[in-house]
């Protein structure tokens, strides 16, 4: 079936498994060949994102997508399913991607140590945020999820300082944590129901007996919390985001983390078929904590890649206050939570490079001191400024259009408590970015110590955050993608209802 | 109590222990061990409730899945155990400590 | 068919795209220019300022026709982003056109050496782009975007100079926008969940649900005017205004009379007419609390200026009052007060920029700031001052110039309306303009001079036209555009009654759009 040579060109089955596959060789050849490096890694990249736009074409065309690998059937096959709602999010893994692709090709080119490493390690993280993506069963979800957080972590630990070292320490504890907890999940469900495919598993899981259910859920969800850094688990993120270099940072906020909410949001809605009530609300209530909490430590902090990493705290409580708004039946929400992520993915990685860019010609990222770097390097700041725009939720930009649908159906329900955090969370989102934005505008002396920046860096930065603004302009594009849905009932009912 | 409970509950505590462990413990090592026995326990969990119930009476036969998902899950708590050594060993080569710091837990 | 891939937009659907893109265009470009472009950076600037004007020229002709020019884009799955053209945008289009025109010729003379003008004057192109934008809006969604735009493409305007003194100022500009922007928000999303749609009509959209949710609706009123009544400086939420003076001539000149305090002004007209109706308002009981509003900045405005020697802070707060004579003539209900209140929307605007212009060219040419230091400024810089003279006249209420016009609708809107208390007010409103405009024409023209500017100019010549003529007071660039409007405010006035006029155009907005549609 796959990988037919007698077909008449490769169909949508193959791009998924290339999506997966190139940037796998990729990465064996970048650990066989170090000096070709950066050309191998960037080949790769190129390759994987052409993948990834053939199969979003190919969804779009002719809808949700499987395959078998090796050719078994479930139960005991291993099946990957590509549907809007994968496909979506591979996009902007795509596009995130190969961007910051672009600009660690240029941010490593002196460091020949770490660029040995971090184009393997990379690779291996994008195959493994694919391979999570497509998974349709919870024991390949296990093992995407372990290979993902082992690739974080050394992609972390690779600026090789005390910090970086012990926030990747810290990043790995906590991701063996969240895997095994999921895995505890796992157990009780196969135990009670005999599959691990999502899709059988799911009539199972509606009858069995609560108890049983909700410890699973629980711990398996209680997991990808951890992993998703939702306050109270949020402890890790900005150590790790902050200490990491900057295209890592990039990588960590944009996609990794979007990665494990995925994964709640898949079970929630294909594997427990809406999830408890108390559930949701506190899930919401988390989210909304976190979306102050994280604005407030933002505003508060010194360093600008410490102040980016709270913002992603923050922008986290948002996509779980989705949850309790969704409990009265509602779908747009799933819309609004999707919209917000992958606007957050391409805002995140754009602000995270222009800091990138602002510490590498500068020496040194103290918010305070940034006047004189920011005048050199407008193209940076306003990257930095049009991603934070999104972040901030104004219009027209994809952070908008989530925060439009999410306030709008908070008002519908009569949640004001939850619309007033939202609010408020544009509001304190606004101070942080102009404290940052506002430097630019200070008359400052030039810095002594400069070092050029290369153009790539820049542009790849400005590409990111103008795609976040153009985001919010393509929902009537957008809208078919995320009305194709699996064969379960739940997704299919969630993101069907839209428009 | 049958077999099954057994295993799962011995399992239960042995996650119960670890995490317990893993939060209180500051020295890194001491965090790695509690990891593994967290793994552990839940890899007993998995296996100890592995049954499969058959269709003419028998006696519930050993279900093999499990077993499979538990090998690979040894393999990636070795790597997992391998990383992290890794990494403390360099933290210590660099800063001469073996703790993360001032953070309480994970 | 996916709706962003359609065919040719019509042709009267293309007009208000580039009356956008004349200035977005050219803003985008100049930020790529170096400082040293000057002539490509004026001819941009400049270009795009007549290419905007031609534009609405033709728009003009073709509202009086009676075509409507509109296109969307499709944003959200059942909201669009709507530019129309109707009599009421075209009158804010002609202001900003106009007057930004004027004003990037100003802005050139002002800031001749300064540094980062490529900056300045890309955000200022920015800045008009979004207040035509704002003018354009088609619906509550599309003003709200605008409105956001205009607060991110001024902010860099405020701070322009680098002092920590614009540095504080920015930061209390942004607390109060940003809280502004949080509550028009708010309100929107609101009121788009009760009425399902957010376009501008010209009774209203609200009066369907008017009988069932008159608390929300209050609650939505409320958070609406708050949020446009931040820019509009209405009290208690003007504090950012007069902070803002810190910024240089041409940013006050923009930022007071056409974009960001006009856009809020704007901002009230729209909600009170085309989003709630004026007849459902008053029904509703929001049209008195409005007006009640409205008369306290106006007389708060007046007590403030007269207290203060910087003289852009006076003007400030005069800013602060005149301002709110538009939101009570949208508060009273009746067609004359809704006459005076749009009408004055142009005519205070243009006063009020002579006055900054005059101001600019003070501190530019001769240092002065304190009106203290203003004695017998008049004999060194006449044409100026002859400038200042008219616009503050005007905005006194002395007629024929313009701001008669203005007050003498508002007080028949009053009698209209069976209201009496707006006449106290505009009367102590005069008297106040009077107490503190007029002490400053005194010292300029009558008091004995300053010892700096006694003597005769070096190198006058007998005539004191060819003296005049050959050493102008100060740069042409920054001499004519105050002389521009001064004259245009005394025109505006005495042909009020001309077709074309403002005042004539007002009339045609209150019969066109809110009382017989």
């Amino acid at each position: 079936m796959p990988l037919d040579p007698s077909g008449p060109w490769w169909d949508g089955a193959d791009w998924m498994l290339a999506s997966v596959f190139v940037p796998l060789f990729g990465a064996l050849s970048c650990f066989l060949l170090p000096r070709l490096v950066a050309a191998l890694g960037l080949a790769a990249a190129l390759l994987t994102t052409a993948a990834t736009l053939a199969l979003t074409l190919s969804v779009l065309d002719k809808g949700a997508l499987k395959v078998q690998l090796g050719g078994w059937e479930a139960p005991l096959g291993i099946l990957w399913r590509a549907d809007g709602l994968s496909v979506a999010l591979m996009a902007m893994t795509a596009a995130v991607g190969a961007l910051v692709s672009l600009y660690a090709a240029a941010y490593f080119r002196d460091e020949v140590q770490q660029r040995a490493f971090f184009w393997p390690i990379w690779l291996i993280l994008w195959a493994a945020l694919n391979a999570l993506f497509l998974s349709a069963d919870l024991f390949n979800l296990y093992v995407t999820l372990e290979l993902l957080g082992f690739a974080a972590v050394s992609l972390t630990a690779l600026g090789g300082g005390a910090a970086a070292l012990t926030g990747a320490i810290r990043y790995l504890l906590v991701s063996v944590l969240g895997s095994l907890s999921y895995l505890l999940g796992v157990a009780l469900i196969y135990h009670g129901c005999g599959s691990l495919d999502i899709a059988l598993a799911a009539p199972c899981v509606a009858d069995a007996p609560a108890p049983a259910m909700q410890v699973a859920a629980g711990a398996m969800i209680a997991g990808l919390l951890l992993k998703t850094a939702l306050f109270p688990f949020h402890f890790w993120l900005p150590p790790a985001h902050g200490s990491a270099s900057a295209p890592v940072s990039a990588l960590l906020s944009a996609l990794v983390v979007k990665a494990s909410f995925y994964l709640v949001l898949r079970l929630w809605l294909d594997l427990f078929g809406g999830g408890g009530r108390w559930l949701a609300e506190l899930l919401g209530a988390l989210g909304a904590v976190a979306v102050i909490w994280g604005s407030v430590l933002a505003l508060r902090q010194e360093r600008l890649k410490l102040l980016i990493a709270y913002s992603t705290v923050a922008q986290i409580g948002y996509l779980f206050m989705a949850f309790p708004l969704a409990l009265a039946g509602s779908t747009v929400v799933w819309t609004a939570a999707l919209y917000l992520a992958l606007s957050h993915g391409l805002a995140k990685a754009a602000m995270f490079l222009s800091a990138g860019s602002l510490l590498r010609f500068g020496g040194h990222d103290r918010i305070a001191e940034l006047d004189s770097v920011v005048h050199r390097l407008p193209l940076t700041l306003a990257a930095f400024a049009l991603a934070g725009i999104s972040i901030m939720g104004l219009p027209p930009s994809g952070g908008f259009i989530g925060k439009w649908l999410l306030l709008g159906e908070a008002f519908r329900q009569g949640r004001f408590l939850l619309a007033g955090v939202m609010l408020l969370g544009g509001a304190l989102a606004a101070a942080y970015v102009f404290k940052v934005v506002g430097h630019a505008f200070r008359s400052a002396e030039r810095e002594q110590r400069e070092r050029a920046i290369p153009p790539s860096m820049e542009w790849s930065a400005l590409i990111l955050a103008v795609a976040a603004i153009v985001l919010g302009l393509m929902l009537p594009l957008i809208s078919p993608l995320l009305r194709l849905s699996t064969a379960s009932p739940g997704l299919a009912a969630a993101l069907g209802g839209l428009a | 109590m049958t077999d099954p409970i057994f295993w799962g509950l011995l399992g239960m505590a042995l996650v119960v222990m670890g995490l317990y462990a893993l939060i209180v413990h500051a020295h890194l090592l001491r965090k790695v061990l509690a990891l593994n026995v967290m793994s552990s326990g839940v890899f007993l969990v998995f296996i100890g409730l592995a049954r499969r119930a058959s269709s003419d009476g028998m006696p519930m036969a050993v279900d093999p899945v499990p077993q499979a998902m538990v090998l690979t899950g040894i393999v990636v708590a070795v790597a997992g155990t391998g990383l992290a050594l890794a990494l403390i060993v360099r933290l210590r080569a660099i800063t001469g400590r073996t703790t993360l710091g001032d953070d309480a837990s994970g | 068919m996916n709706p962003l891939l359609e065919p040719q937009l019509p042709a009267d659907a293309l007009l208000p795209l580039l009356v956008l893109v004349s200035s977005l265009v050219p803003g985008l470009v100049v930020f790529f220019l170096g400082e040293k472009r000057v002539r490509t950076r004026m001819l941009l600037n400049l270009g795009g300022a007549f290419l905007k004007l031609g534009l609405v020229a033709w728009m003009i002709w073709g509202v009086v026709h009676g075509q409507r020019y509109e296109v969307r884009l499709p944003l959200l799955d059942d909201l669009d982003l709507v530019l129309r053209v109707g009599a009421l945008s075209l009158l804010f289009l002609v202001l900003s056109a106009g007057l930004w025109l004027v004003t990037t010729v100003y802005a050139v003379g002002y800031l001749e050496q300064a540094p980062h003008r490529s900056r300045f004057f890309g955000f200022f192109s920015l800045c008009v782009t979004a207040t035509v934008g704002v003018a354009m809006a088609g619906n509550l969604l599309t003003f709200v975007l605008f409105f956001e735009m205009l607060t991110l493409t001024t902010y860099p305007l405020l701070v322009h100079r680098g002092t920590e003194a614009a540095r504080q100022a920015g930061i209390v500009y942004l607390a109060h926008t940003v809280l502004a922007g949080v509550l028009l928000l708010a309100g929107t999303v609101w009121l788009y969940t009760l009425t399902g749609t957010l376009t501008f009509a010209p009774r209203g959209f609200v009066s369907e649900i008017a009988d069932s949710h008159p608390g929300e609706l209050t609650a939505i009123f409320a958070l609406l005017i708050a949020g446009v009544g931040v820019k509009a400086a209405l009290v208690p939420l003007h504090g950012w205004l007069p902070r803002a003076m810190v910024a240089p001539a041409p940013v006050s000149a923009l930022l007071h009379a056409v974009a960001v305090v006009k856009a809020g002004a704007f901002g009230v007209v729209l909600i009170v007419y085309d989003v709630f109706g004026v007849e459902q308002a008053a029904e509703l009981g929001l049209t008195g609390p409005l007006a009640l509003v409205a008369g306290v900045t106006i007389v708060y405005g007046s007590l403030r200026a007269l207290f203060q020697d910087d003289l852009k802070r006076r003007l400030a707060f005069s800013t602060v009052s005149q301002v709110s004579y538009i939101v009570l003539g949208v508060a009273i209900v009746g067609p004359l007060a809704s006459v005076g209140g749009i009408v004055h929307l142009v005519h205070q605007g243009i006063m009020k920029i002579t006055l900054f212009f005059c101001a600019g060219n003070l501190a530019e040419t001769l240092g002065i700031h304190k009106i203290s230091e203003m004695n017998g400024v008049g004999r060194r810089m006449p044409w100026t001052m002859g400038a200042f003279t008219i616009a503050a006249l005007g905005m006194i209420g002395v007629p024929p110039i313009a701001g008669f016009i203005s007050k003498w609708y508002l007080g028949l809107g009053a009698l209209e309306a069976g209201v009496h208390w707006p006449l106290y007010v505009l009367t102590a409103s005069s008297l106040l303009n009077a107490a503190y405009f007029l002490p400053i024409l005194q010292a300029a023209w009558l008091r004995e001079p300053d010892a700096r500017w006694a003597e005769p100019m070096p190198g006058a010549q007998p005539s004191p036209i060819a003296s005049w003529w050959s050493r102008p007071e100060t740069r042409w660039l920054l001499l004519l555009p105050p002389l521009v409007t001064a004259a245009l405010s005394l025109l505006l006035g005495l042909f009020a009654s001309m077709p074309f006029s403002a005042l004539e155009w007002s009339l045609l907005i209150a019969e066109r759009e809110f009382y017989y549609p």
